[in-house]
């Protein structure tokens, strides 16, 4: 009888022993899932994360683009970018066009290029002449977390100018397929565009001097 | 770069070892597959000037590219 309890009871506890398992991991998965959560919400909490990530972004941003470009971001808040298409450009000038108009003793770098573009953060692209200052269009494009799209977090302003940087430099034809193309005006006021001309004017010609060349407008 | 954080570091190694290269090679399938765009920041030869070179597979990778940077592909907004 004795033996037959004992029996009784080792089964009981080789059979319990799966179940408290099973207990155990779900309290592990629960504590688990609840600091995550914490972690998560501090995360949000956090007033100087997306500090630290601009100035991570800035920092990057600095390494990747030329050292005028970045110190007009620096100053201005926006980055001048020559157009590169051939004769996708808006006037359909080809490169060798382009070398031909370009004043004597000026390298191609250093010429007005016939169209340029204007990188805001978090703000459409705008193609304007840099001759005569006129406003082409706004090409609106983001760079969306696909991955986490239920969060909606969107890049750092600087990882957001680098983004379109990159793909302008890179692929500048991609990225204007990719865009929604608007007449100006659309998002930024033209008055603001024509303002920050005015102001990427002022500053080229402190930073070169009075005889540079002048690529922003008129 | 990760919208809401900026940059983090993906991976890391020498592409000239064969372990690492193989972990760097990994690292780059996956952030493709997961939809971002690669671009590797090069220096043009003739004026000196930095830009920006796409690349869509490792072999794209210019020799001695210090990084390669992700970021979320272009959608219209």
């Amino acid at each position: 009888m004795l033996l037959a309890l004992l029996v009784l009871g080792l089964l009981a506890a080789v059979l319990t022993v799966p179940i408290v398992m099973r207990g155990a991991s779900a309290v592990r998965v629960r504590r688990s899932a609840r600091s995550r959560r914490r972690a998560e919400r501090r995360e949000l909490r956090d007033p100087g994360r997306e500090r630290r990530a601009e100035q991570r972004a800035r920092e990057l941003l600095r390494s990747c683009v030329n050292d005028e470009e970045w110190s007009m971001y620096r100053d201005l808040g926006f980055i001048r970018v020559r157009g590169g298409l051939g004769t996708g450009g808006p006037d359909g000038m080809t490169p060798q066009r382009r070398r031909r108009r370009a004043r004597p003793g000026t390298s191609e770098d250093d010429a007005v290029p016939n169209y340029a573009y204007l990188i805001y953060p978090h703000k459409p692209i705008v193609a304007y002449v840099p001759r005569t200052g006129r406003l082409l269009s706004e090409y609106c494009v983001e760079f969306p977390d696909l991955a986490d799209a239920i969060a909606a977090s969107r890049l750092p302003d600087s990882d957001d100018v680098l983004a379109k940087w990159m793909a302008l430099t890179a692929d500048e034809r991609r990225l204007i397929s990719d865009a929604n193309m608007h007449l100006p005006g659309r998002q930024i006021d033209p008055d603001r565009v024509r303002r920050d001309l005015w102001r990427l004017r002022e500053w080229d010609r402190l930073r070169r001097g009075p005889d540079a060349v002048r690529s922003s407008g008129p | 770069m990760k919208p809401g954080h900026g940059e983090v570091l993906l991976a890391e190694g020498d592409p000239r070892l064969r372990d690492d290269e193989e972990m760097l090679v990994a690292e780059f399938r996956r952030q493709l597959d997961e939809g971002m765009w690669a671009a590797v920041p090069t220096t043009s030869p003739g004026n000196g000037r930095r830009e920006a070179l796409m690349v869509k597979t490792y072999r794209d990778i210019p020799e001695g590219a210090e990084r390669v940077i992700f970021f979320p592909r272009a959608a219209g907004g």
